[in-house]
């Protein structure tokens, strides 16, 4: 007679275990960034725990937090983009072109770079989608022939004096003591967020990655929702383009390559956490600034700066080793 | 096709004189699954130099008896196998094939499709077997050598895939007895070769070539065990044939002196004659839907009717076509011509696609769960909600709260266990998560809901809640279309069957006619009668 309540019992015990746990890997990666910046406050007790590092961190770092959500847009419906960081690059140089050599408002820049996302992102869609071409392939080639063309057209230069106004609206103001540009990148996660959580669209993009087949035989366009979802990803990464040439005040052909891999790292790192299992906004975010302190922190320690390409391959390798342990090992839907 | 074997291995009248030791010998053979006897003390006997054939319907324990063949299930303790009178251990471990002589074809087959037709044959030989470099001159020749011996015209450089289907299937039965013939070589005693349905997909002309090989390699002192659904091949090919029915060897005859009328006896367990007819009562039904001319891959032109409230069963042997029907209809594979007419519409079924199905009210459940109907890693509440997700996006946001309500509240409906939206889909049995997608479909009110293999992997009680669901809303005027090779299931929720033979439906069975041995025997029934009405 007593079996069944202390059976309930048990049962109810295990889930409040279970709840517990979750709520743990929810909140893992928070904690252990918390537990590395108190690691790197004691290493560096005078420098490293400062406001102004922060600062710099957050506005520094806000053009790479735009390309991790850019790369989860495809890989939640199932596609690679490996192409967002040239894209980035892309952005910012047309704008460093069009607006500091050849003179057009800036308004109309930003315009164009958008613009340039979309062609991207179509010119992605079409060999990804309709010639069936893996994405990983083609959106590896495009890094490569876009690298090309921008070399190009700013002959290998760095190109200064872009229009002051963009340098002011990204890093010209605080809030709260953080710079805008924070601000861009933070808009950007609610924005992304609420599409995922919130809005029907979110629900079918994550269909269509983790069953195209499932999602077509329930009435989704999946075509649509891929080509959709790689547009959107260039276009980000247009953006985050945007507000890199913010934060540097000008542009190169080559620094902006060196965000894929944190931005990668990051995407799936953050899909270890808040909700895991899950390519997430918060996640990508929060991941981004685990990186970033990690790297600061290592250069105010005075490392070379071989151990930040060790640290950026590392953390991707890692991160994705966690992500699947947190999936239970099921193979990736991504192939 | 004559000779295809140029040289007649010399082993016929030496080490395997027929009459001498049987290749095969299995006594006593039981499998049980938990509570249910799959096998039940069968014993059969292959002997040396014949082709042997194994029928039985789905669910007579024929593929429990290859599944323990191929080492795949260890069956109950108490069984015997000899091979070639030499007593094997059970279960059959991997390395007894080779060493035993005994090789399977399998009715994928088992070839590389992207490779050529000299990988595809001297794969072992290639891939397996340790070596520093590949002599690929040498190994050409070996292949041709084969190729040649069993009179093959296939050029070696062709991928597989290029391939017929004829050519496939006698490449893969080539590819297996060359295997069994090196063994044999050695050890002097004749192989086993079991070819599992290889012929369904195949012309008529090209199962003539099968069997010529067939032959070929019975004549050469092997025995060969044919595995099939269709009694008229087996009556061609093989020497004799054992039956099963019900997890037991319901006969074993000579082929030669047997009737196609016996064959089917065996089969079902009762005489033509003494087929009751017990099943529902004949109603008529106001029309519903109507396909005319639905016609796809694997499937010539036909026509199809559902009444308003009507349960219709698909149903015929494997490679019959009739488990196309509704994903044709459905848009989930091109149709090549056909309408449907739905009350008053009709709607071309060229170009349909599964999102303007489903907004002209159809509804499909495939039966590959996993891979085309539900995703495993989303929640329940997701996968339920999925056709209808617009109709929860409310003041700008979607109602997660709600969504999961409603997820509650059907789960509850249809018995989902354990009832909780937020777990994923893979945390539920097989028979849970089918209720999961039959809810789906269900809320949605269709008109015409097709579904295939609806129960399969589905526990008994599971089965009986989804025949209910089934004909409760069939009660409500929707109407049904179930594709299944399960005899028994179609008789206890159809209203009438259409039984599928190549392509065409060969007879169709209504009202008191609809009881499992019917529509069984029909099925076998098929091919004969048709042949006989295309003479």
């Amino acid at each position: 007679m007593t079996d069944a309540p202390s059976a309930a019992y048990d049962e109810e015990r295990a889930r409040i275990r279970a709840r517990r746990l979750h709520l743990f890997e929810r909140y893992a990666l928070l904690l252990v960034w918390a537990l590395l910046i108190l690691g790197f406050s004691l290493a560096l007790p005078n420098s490293f725990l400062r406001w102004g590092n922060f600062s710099i961190l957050f506005a520094s770092y806000a053009p790479a937090a735009l390309l991790a959500l850019a790369i989860i847009i495809p890989l939640t419906s199932g596609d690679y983009d490996l192409s967002v960081g040239a894209v980035m690059t892309l952005s910012s140089c047309m704008i460093a072109v069009l607006n500091a050599w050849m003179g057009l408002p800036i308004l109309l820049c930003l315009l164009l770079s958008v613009l340039a996302g979309v062609a991207v992102g179509l010119f992605h869609a079409f060999f990804i989608v309709y010639v069936r071409i893996p994405s990983l392939v083609v959106t590896l080639g495009s890094t490569s022939l876009i690298s090309g063309i921008v070399q190009w057209f700013t002959n290998s230069s760095t190109i200064g004096g872009i229009d002051n106004a963009l340098i002011m609206s990204v890093v010209g103001g605080r809030l709260f003591g953080v710079p805008y540009a924070f601000y861009y990148a933070f808009a950007a996660v609610v924005v992304l967020w609420y599409i995922f959580d919130f809005t029907p669209l979110g629900r079918r993009l994550l269909f269509v990655g983790r069953g195209r087949e499932v999602a077509r035989l329930n009435g989704i366009a999946v075509e649509k929702v891929r080509v959709g979802a790689l547009v959107a990803s260039s276009v980000v990464a247009s953006c985050a383009g945007i507000l890199y040439a913010g934060v540097l005040g000008s542009a190169d052909p080559y620094s902006g390559l060196n965000y894929l891999l944190p931005a990668f790292a990051a995407a799936f790192l953050g899909s270890t956490t808040i909700m895991p299992g899950r390519f997430n906004p918060w996640g990508a975010m929060v991941a981004v600034y685990f990186l970033g302190t990690g790297i600061t922190g290592l250069t105010m320690l005075g490392i070379p700066l071989w151990v930040t390409n060790v640290f950026n391959g590392g953390a991707l390798i890692l991160a994705v080793a966690i992500s699947q342990f947190t999936r239970g090992r099921e193979a990736p839907d991504i192939g | 096709m004559q000779s295809l074997v140029q040289t007649p291995a010399p082993s016929r009248a030496g080490a395997s004189p027929k009459g001498g030791a049987p290749t095969l010998s299995l006594t006593g053979i039981s499998k049980t699954f938990r509570a249910t006897r799959a096998l039940d003390d069968v014993s059969l006997e292959v002997r040396p130099g014949e082709v042997h054939g194994l029928l039985g319907t789905n669910g007579s324990g024929k593929s429990t008896l290859i599944k323990i063949l191929a080492g795949y299930h260890a069956p109950d303790p108490g069984g015997r196998l000899l091979f070639n009178g030499e007593e094997v251990s059970l279960p059959l471990a991997a390395s007894d094939f080779r060493r035993l002589g005994m090789s399977f074809v399998h009715q994928n087959l088992g070839l590389l499709p992207s490779l050529t037709v000299l990988e595809n044959l001297r794969l072992k030989q290639i891939a397996v077997e340790p070596h520093l470099r590949i002599n690929w001159r040498a190994e050409k020749a070996a292949a041709q050598a084969v190729l040649d011996r069993y009179g093959l015209d296939i050029e070696q450089w062709r991928r597989v895939d290029e391939l017929d289907a004829v050519n496939r299937a006698l490449l893969a039965i080539v590819r297996a007895f060359e295997e069994i013939r090196e063994t044999c070589e050695v050890t002097g005693k004749p192989g086993l070769l079991l070819l599992d349905e290889p012929t369904p997909f195949l012309p008529e002309e090209g199962v003539k070539r099968l069997f010529v090989l067939m032959r070929e390699i019975a004549d050469s002192g092997s025995s060969v065990m044919f595995i099939s659904h269709d009694i008229d091949e087996v009556m061609e090919i093989t020497d004799r044939a054992t039956i099963l029915r019900d997890g037991r060897v319901s006969g074993s005859v000579e082929t030669k002196s047997a009737t196609h009328g016996e064959m089917i006896e065996l089969i079902i367990g009762r005489s033509l004659a003494a087929l009751s007819d017990t099943g529902p009562e004949l109603r008529s039904f106001a029309p519903g839907a109507r396909f005319e001319g639905l016609a796809g891959p694997g499937l010539p032109p036909c026509d199809i009717e559902v009444g308003e409230g009507e349960i219709v069963g698909l149903t015929g042997l494997i490679g019959s076509g009739y488990d196309r029907v509704p994903y044709l209809a459905f848009g989930a594979t091109p149709a090549e011509a056909g309408s449907l007419t739905l009350g008053d519409t009709r709607h071309p079924l060229h170009g349909m696609t599964p999102a303007r199905a489903i907004n002209e009210g159809l509804a499909l459940l495939p039966g590959d769960r996993d891979a085309k109907s539900g995703v495993p890693t989303l929640s329940i509440a997701d996968n339920m909600l999925l056709p209808d997700i617009s109709d929860w996006f409310r003041g700008l946001r979607l109602r997660n709260g709600a969504m999961r309500k409603e997820a509650r509240r059907l789960g509850e409906v249809y018995e989902v266990r354990p009832n909780d939206p937020d777990r994923p889909l893979a945390s539920l049995s097989g028979g849970n998560a089918q209720k999961v997608l039959i809810a789906r479909w269900m809320k949605r009110k269709p008109k015409l809901l097709m579904l295939d293999e609806p129960t399969q992997g589905v526990d008994v009680g599971t089965r009986a809640r989804i025949f209910d669901a089934l004909k409760a809303e069939a009660a409500e005027g929707m109407s049904v279309l179930c594709a299944s090779s399960d005899a028994e299931q179609l008789a206890h929720i159809c209203d009438r069957v259409l039984v599928f033979a190549r392509g065409r439906v060969v007879r169709e069975l209504r009202g008191p006619e609809v009881t499992k041995d019917h529509i069984t025997q029909a099925c076998y029934a098929s091919l004969e009668t048709q042949d006989r009405s295309q003479k």
